[in-house]
């Protein structure tokens, strides 16, 4: 089968109707400013947004075999940012995942929000965001800021999965995580692989168009903020949450997502205790920590390889 | 050659549920997974009525009946996230585990949720698939733009659904040429280190971004020339007939009349 679907595309059931349209109602607000933006930008961007976007859907197919059958694949969402700035990037993520729920029922209509905030919106601005932070450095730290960014985005993608999952009462928090940060943590480094590698070619073949003068129109230095931010809270909320659920759920309970009444959607049972909580918060962060270095000491080496090849 | 059958999704056939205007058939299968999402959990008459539903439609739009359910197996997958569910909600014990670091829990109230997310997920997949089925996707865009989404969006999504094609088949190439470079061996193996096949997997990647994009300077060209304005046209007016308004109408009077009775 040509066409493998991701563990990020929810399918409609799987989320409550408030976390729905909580989530529809950013990422329409977030997609009207990207369409507003990309407007002001000449016309000849709509086509090539729509064949970026079959790009991506195309480029999904291109898989390579890891280990006892199972293969990785490119999400694509931080590539595309990077390639056509964030906002552009933004909605041919949106398009992607919209043709891949309505043509393929893979992730639900009502949950589209959630999925497009995920895998498009999320994806964009930390991929954008992280290579714009090594703005006028030389290619090899442009390539691994790339490729941290391409792990991240995936990592920031399962996070928000599990916590809208938690939200909506589908799953435990404290298995659901943890399970999704994991598995995330592999997929996103084969993720990290492809984009970089991908980079390096288009950086070798047709370097004018990662021309950094010609590309200033997609997006200012704000990106940089913006996916730094984004990434601190990737990276800070996974162990905290998995440490202290309890606070995670007093935060969802005041933000109005989980009602205090007698029938609670979900609760954590009250006699329930978890001694291994503070070993699970510590291992997530370790996990986190062990996982940018291993994508950074594989940028390095994969940059050597190619290093000594060229020379 | 073109294999558009990787990604047709449509049933050619004549039926009342092909004829209906894109637009009502649209609205009514937002109205409808609403309609499984708001349904109690555990409420099975309710469901039972949903799926009697879907199969109908199954029949009217000379599908088939067992046509949506053969092919909703996707979602199913995604059901091990709603495993834990099982553990999560406060109820009269069935079973405990403990696994890995994890005490679990089985209760009545959690199975009862896992089983009813399951079944809306189910549901709602099945509706999703009947109106792709029954739509021709170029006809579902205009859809979308008749009930005013933003119109950037839509065309990017119509060059997406046009050029998958030829992409797709750019991929196929791509795919068939490494293939063919990589004989092993009896008795050896092949195919070099993870990484390795991850980095080729990414020229490819590298090198079909170049071919696209240099694909969209040329259409862009051809369009211009042909006198594109801004937006893509269409000679389906996808006219609202009585017909499809009263059908509208009923049905999401029926939808709604299905929640009154699951919750009252």
């Amino acid at each position: 089968m040509l066409y493998s679907p991701t563990p990020l595309h929810i399918p409609d059931g799987f989320l409550s109707l408030t976390v729905s349209i909580f989530f529809w109602l950013i990422t329409l607000v977030v997609l009207s400013v990207a369409v507003r933006r990309t407007e002001k930008l000449d016309e000849k961007q709509v086509p090539l947004m729509g064949v970026m976007a079959a790009f991506i859907f195309a480029a999904q197919m291109i898989n390579f075999p890891v280990a006892g059958g199972t293969s990785g694949h490119l999400l694509g969402g931080a590539l595309a940012a990077i390639m056509l700035g964030p906002w552009a990037g933004m909605l041919v993520m949106t398009s992607v995942v919209a043709v891949q729920g309505l043509l393929f029922q893979d992730g639900g209509l009502l949950v589209m929000g959630a999925n497009i905030f995920n895998m498009g919106l999320l994806t964009a601005a930390i991929g954008f965001g992280l290579y714009k932070a090594a703005e006028g450095r030389t290619r090899a730290v442009k390539l691994g800021a790339a490729g941290l960014g391409a792990w991240l985005s995936v990592m920031a993608g399962a996070l928000f999965a599990s916590l809208q999952l938690w939200l909506s009462g589908t799953a435990r928090l404290d298995i659901v995580m943890p399970a999704m940060l994991g598995i995330h943590a592999l997929i996103g480094l084969g993720e990290a692989l492809i984009t970089v590698a991908a980079l390096s070619f288009i950086f070798r073949t047709r370097p004018d168009l990662l021309d950094e003068s010609k590309n200033a129109a997609q997006g200012g230095r704000g990106w940089v903020w913006v996916g730094g931010l984004v990434s601190l809270f990737v990276v800070f909320l996974s162990p905290f949450a998995s440490a202290a659920p309890d606070g995670l759920e007093r935060v969802a309970i005041n933000a109005g997502f989980i009602s205090t009444s007698a029938d609670a959607p979900y609760s954590i049972l009250p006699d329930y205790t978890l001694p291994f909580l503070g070993e699970t918060g510590l291992s997530t962060i370790l996990a986190g920590i062990v996982g940018a270095l291993v994508v950074g000491v594989l940028v390095v080496l994969l940059l050597r390889g190619r290093a000594k090849a060229t020379e | 050659m073109i294999h558009n059958n990787l990604f047709d999704r449509y049933y050619a056939t004549e039926s009342p549920l092909h004829r209906l205007s894109p637009s009502v058939k649209v609205l009514l299968t937002v109205f409808f997974i609403l309609s499984n999402a708001l349904l109690p959990d555990g409420h099975w008459i309710g469901f039972g009525i949903s799926w009697a539903v879907i199969f109908l439609l199954n029949w009217v739009g000379q599908l088939g009946w067992g046509y949506t359910f053969k092919r909703s197996f996707i979602a199913l997958p995604f059901a091990l996230a709603a495993v834990t569910a099982i553990f999560a909600l406060p109820g009269k014990t069935l079973a405990e585990f403990d696994v890995l670091f994890w005490h679990l829990l089985a209760t009545d109230a959690g199975l009862l949720r896992f089983f009813s997310i399951v079944v809306r997920s189910w549901l709602s997949v099945q509706v999703a698939i009947l109106l792709v089925a029954t739509t021709q996707f170029p006809d579902l865009i205009h859809a979308l733009e008749h009930l005013r989404l933003p119109r950037m969006l839509i065309t990017v999504i119509a060059f997406l659904y046009r050029y998958i094609f030829v992409l797709s088949d750019e991929v196929l190439r791509l795919l068939r040429a490494r293939q063919a470079r990589s004989a092993v061996l009896p008795g050896q193996s092949g195919g070099g280190t993870v990484f390795w096949r991850a980095k080729i997997a990414g020229n490819m990647v590298g090198q079909l971004f170049l071919r696209s994009y240099e694909r969209s300077d040329r259409i862009y060209n051809a369009m211009l020339a042909r006198g594109y304005q801004g937006h893509l046209r269409t000679l389906n007016r996808h006219a609202m007939h009585t017909r499809d308004w009263v059908i509208l109408i009923l049905s999401s009077a029926a939808l709604l009349f299905l929640q009154i009775f699951t919750h009252f």
